[in-house]
């Protein structure tokens, strides 16, 4: 049991069992908090899979933006709500029973590809992540496109929510 | 770095899983994308373990990863507009209670 | 060239029936122009046939003939056409005048000339018409509304005659008998506006037709057994030899049925017993018809046809044999007939009733002659009898029609047809008086100057001569009957006082009805002299038997003359001079019919056999088709089954409707396919519960169930 790995079942652990908090908690505040710890797990993840700058990126974006988000819809939307009664659907057995199926399924063809088993190569020398990762967003030959469409979609998101969260006077 | 790759894969499994698990059987529709909130960074997971055991010299993994952030974002957004708006208009986030696409 | 006048002569009157039919029925004048014409035409043709046949030298073995290919039957072909021979040309001899002199008649008869009748409708027989003269109102006699029609209907009749006595086969005989037939009723009910014509022209169809039946069974057993039907083809020597010794039914040859059979058709067509009944009545017609008809042509179409098929019937036989079935039936029901119709004669007031059964009888008499096989003797009494018969009835129309001028004028309501309301006629209508006592003693068989006289003593000579006594008894007995109830008629209607004042008005008739008077009592005197016998006493000799001689070879062999006896003689003189003077004797002094002792019902009312034939026959026909046929059978059977299957129709359908279209085909499949769509669809629209989580549990479920299914049954590893 090296360090690495030791740090990897510590941050699952606490990205599991925020996770399972985020679902199973009755108060929706808590299931956001609980989220806000899941994503911080997340990065941690990245971080230790040396890929660094996504790791800040999912702190700042899906943590400081996202989950912000989310309290404040939860803010917004609490009144009716008010956390009464409980909070899952009566047969939620069967997402339960399904979930276990897709999981077992998953992990049985994971398990059954020899080729997951191996571990990581050495991060070759000279290899500077970021810079690479700058210059294949921005390369025409490389994903530009995606990068500036996806830019257009966060502007339609932004237009479009903004338009429908409004709401029209009656 | 001796960690398997299929540890990550596993677990990302399992975050997905319950992500499912969260969106199939919560009431209230924010819970429900916080559900698939989970599930998305299950993805991210996937993609990010996959981009550094197989060719971390190629930048597409985490490329599409951002993507995935920014589509996550918008998607949020979004969502939570609709609910809002939803909310407004009939008092309720109870997923069930909105189903007036029923027969 | 006589072929083509041969086939030519029925033709004239079937062109004057149809032309006055088509086109001059309005015109009247025109009409009987036309009809006369037509009639003087065949007349010409018939005088031209007859003069060139005696001039040919045994005409018996060379007649005139001719025959076409008519029908093919099989590899054969059926022949018709037309022959004169002897006894044809004699026949048609007599006919042609007897036609035209009819046909000239009728012209007088159904007053041509004379106005339209006041109240005269078509159907009925004129009225009379009012004419003022002088200032003076009187009823005269009107004009026959159906006058055109009349003599297109007497052409169709006398196109059958010609078309009957010139064919050579037994086809076109049937033709010619059927159409005369057909004209018999259309003439007798001429007046369709009596009911007694109406019903008179039925009886007189009816039974005939009887007749018919039996004479067409006897044609086709020829056809059957011959293969032909020409003359020629049947009276073969060998032929008849093979019908002689054929046996057939009931014992008797082939020969002997068939004769049978056709003489069956000649008993309804002659009237004689039993069939009978319908000559009397079909004096409803007007009085030519009653000449033409019942006189000279259609009842003496029976006798010539069985004349002409005497070497059938006589197939066999020879003279000196006893006489073979047939013609002993034939005898025997001519010699009954004769004495029969003679007995119910002396009771009859009705003028024409009397020569009606007068000529029943006379025809029992040619009909007995040829049973006994005395074929010369009864051509040569057809021939006479229709000059005198014909002079008799054409006579007793006008003095019917002197009656009725003088019933109109006075406006007495008398019977002009009643002997008791005459009297006196002698002097009111000479020529009437002198024809009629002439076709009178003609009748009666008045010695040497009659042609009756001769024809009869010829009967009685043969029935005689060859032994058969049986009839020259009954013939003898009838024969005095005819003299005496014709002295009675002439008597009544002519002699004494009239005995009404109708009578005393009555006129002589107008030339068109005298002048055939005249010319036929001529022959009535004239044609006796051309048969006397050779062995006759005193005449016989003087005038070679040219009627004997001539017709006598239209047979294979010449019949031999009987030997002269005296006894026929006596009997017939005596017979027929009693008879006269017996009946003048009674009569003259007679003024009304209770001084009339022969008025016996029995007699009068003809024996009751019209009582009984409709008791036995018609009652029960009409029962028949009213009762049984329509009610029984027709109503309750047939109807009754097919309102059952229209029931049952019914009642299917109402099954099928209400147990297994409606509730099978409507409701279960009908109406329960949309149940099915409606009840499923309502079950199967739960999935859109318009729920998110709902839809998305459901298809994962799917996913996971098939990724399930597709790793253990298709893929694995």
């Amino acid at each position: 049991m090296t360090a690495d790995k030791i740090i990897f079942l510590l941050c699952a652990v606490l990205i599991l069992a925020s996770a399972l908090m985020v679902v199973t908690t009755r108060k929706l505040i808590h299931a956001a908090l609980w989220l806000v710890a899941a994503l911080f797990g997340v990065a941690i993840l990245y971080a230790v899979l040396q890929a660094s700058f996504l790791a800040v990126v999912q702190v700042v974006v899906y943590i400081g933006a996202i989950a912000i988000l989310f309290i404040f819809a939860v803010m917004l939307t609490r009144r009716e709500m008010l956390d009464k009664g409980v909070q899952t659907r009566s047969n939620w057995w069967l997402p339960a029973l399904l979930g276990l199926l897709i999981l077992a399924g998953l992990v049985f063809l994971i398990l059954g590809q020899p080729a997951f088993g191996r571990t990581a190569a050495e991060m070759p020398a000279g290899v500077d992540t970021l810079r690479n990762l700058g210059t294949a967003l921005v390369s025409p030959d490389a994903f530009v496109l995606p990068f500036e469409v996806a830019s257009v979609l966060l502007l339609a998101a932004l237009v479009g929510a903004v338009y429908i969260a409004s709401g029209k006077k009656e | 770095m001796s960690i398997p790759l299929n540890w990550y894969l596993i677990l990302a499994a399992a975050l997905f899983s319950i992500g499912l698990f969260g969106v199939l059987s919560r009431k209230n529709a924010i819970a429900i994308l916080l559900g698939v909130e989970l599930m998305l960074n299950a993805v991210n997971i996937n993609l990010v373990a996959f981009w550094r055991y197989l060719d971390p010299v190629k930048m597409a993994g985490q490329v599409f990863a951002i993507i995935v952030f920014a589509v996550a974002a918008a998607e949020v957004a979004v969502g939570l507009a609709l609910i809002i708006s939803v909310y407004r208009r009939r008092r309720t986030v109870v997923a069930d209670e909105i189903d007036l696409m029923k027969w | 060239m006589e072929k083509f006048i041969i086939w030519l002569l029925p033709l004239p009157p079937l062109l004057s029936f149809f032309v006055i039919l088509l086109f001059t029925n309005k015109n009247k004048a025109l009409s009987h122009s036309i009809a006369v014409g037509a009639a003087g035409l065949s007349w010409l043709g018939s005088m031209i046939i007859f003069i060139r046949a005696l001039g040919v030298k045994e005409f018996g073995k060379h007649i005139f003939g001719s025959s076409i290919n008519w029908l093919p039957t099989g590899s054969t072909w059926l022949r018709i056409g037309v022959q004169i021979d002897p006894f044809s040309a004699v026949v048609v001899f007599f006919v042609a005048w007897t036609v035209l002199a009819i046909f000239v008649y009728s012209i007088g008869y159904h007053n041509f000339g004379q106005p339209k009748g006041d109240h005269d409708v078509a159907g009925l027989p004129p009225h009379g018409a009012t004419v003022t003269e002088n200032g003076h109102k009187h009823t005269i006699p009107s004009i026959e509304p159906m006058y055109s029609r009349f003599f297109a209907f007497i052409s169709l009749f006398a196109f059958g005659m010609y078309t009957l006595v010139v064919s050579d086969n037994l086809l076109t005989l049937f033709v010619g008998w059927e159409i005369m037939g057909l004209c018999s009723y259309l003439l007798i009910g001429f007046w369709f506006g009596k009911p007694s014509a109406r019903n008179a022209a039925v009886k007189a169809f009816m039974t005939t037709r009887i007749g018919d039946v039996f004479m067409l069974l006897g044609i086709a057993f020829v056809y059957s057994f011959t293969g032909s039907l020409s003359f020629s083809e049947i009276f073969k020597p060998e032929m008849l030899h093979a019908l002689a010794s054929t046996p057939a039914f009931f014992g008797l040859s082939a020969a002997g049925i068939i004769g049978l059979l056709l003489f069956i058709g000649t008993v309804g067509k002659s009237a004689q017993w039993p069939l009978h009944v319908w000559l009397p009545d079909a004096m409803e017609g007007p009085t030519p018809v009653s000449a033409m008809i019942h006189a000279a042509t259609m009842v003496s179409a029976g006798v010539y046809m069985v004349i002409r098929m005497f070497p059938l019937i006589s197939a066999g036989w020879t003279e000196g044999m006893p006489l073979n079935t047939t013609m002993s039936v034939i005898a025997f029901i001519g010699a009954f007939t004769a004495l029969f119709a003679a007995t119910i004669a002396v009771a009859q007031n009705d003028i024409k009733r009397v020569l009606a059964y007068s000529t029943i009888s006379q025809l029992g008499f040619m009909i007995a002659a040829l049973g006994v096989g005395a074929y010369v003797a009864a051509a040569f009494h057809l021939v006479t009898h229709a000059f005198f018969k014909a002079l008799l009835f054409l006579g007793s129309g006008s003095v019917i029609h002197g009656m009725e001028h003088g019933v109109l004028h006075t406006g007495e309501q008398v019977d002009a047809q009643d002997m008791f309301n005459m009297g006196g006629l002698r002097k009111k209508m000479p020529i009437t008086f002198w024809t009629f006592l002439i076709g009178g003693f003609a009748l009666s068989g008045f010695p040497v100057l009659t042609a009756g006289f001769w024809s009869k003593d010829e009967i009685f000579a043969e029935a005689f001569g060859n032994g058969h006594l049986a009839v020259f008894i009954i013939l003898a007995v009838a024969a005095f009957l005819t003299a005496f109830y014709t002295m009675r008629q002439i008597t009544l209607t002519f002699f004494g006082k009239p005995r009404t004042t109708a009578a005393e008005h009555a006129n002589e008739t107008t030339w068109t009805m005298t002048v055939p008077l005249i010319v036929l009592s001529i022959f009535a005197v004239g044609f006796g002299w051309v048969g006397i016998p050779e062995q006759f006493p005193g005449l016989g000799g003087l005038v070679p038997n040219w009627f004997h001689e001539f017709v006598g070879g239209t047979l294979a062999e010449l019949p031999k003359a009987v030997e002269f006896s005296w006894v026929p003689l006596i009997t017939s003189l005596c017979v027929a001079l009693g008879g006269l003077f017996l009946g003048w004797l009674m009569y003259r002094k007679v003024k009304s019919p209770k001084q009339d002792f022969l008025q016996i019902p029995v007699l009068k009312n003809k024996w009751y056999f019209d009582e009984i034939y409709n008791f036995v026959f018609v009652k029960p026909a009409y029962w028949i088709a009213e009762k049984f046929t329509s009610l029984y059978m027709d109503q309750t059977v047939i109807d009754g089954f097919l309102h059952s299957v229209a029931r049952f129709s019914l009642f299917l359908g109402h099954a099928f409707r209400n147990y297994f279209d409606k509730p099978v085909i409507n409701e279960f499949i009908g109406d329960g396919t949309g149940n099915v769509v409606k009840v499923s669809g309502s079950g199967l629209r739960k999935i859109q519960a318009g729920r998110i989580q709902y839809y998305m549990v459901v298809s994962i479920s799917v996913l996971v169930i098939f990724a399930l299914l597709y790793y253990f049954m298709i893929g694995g590893r």
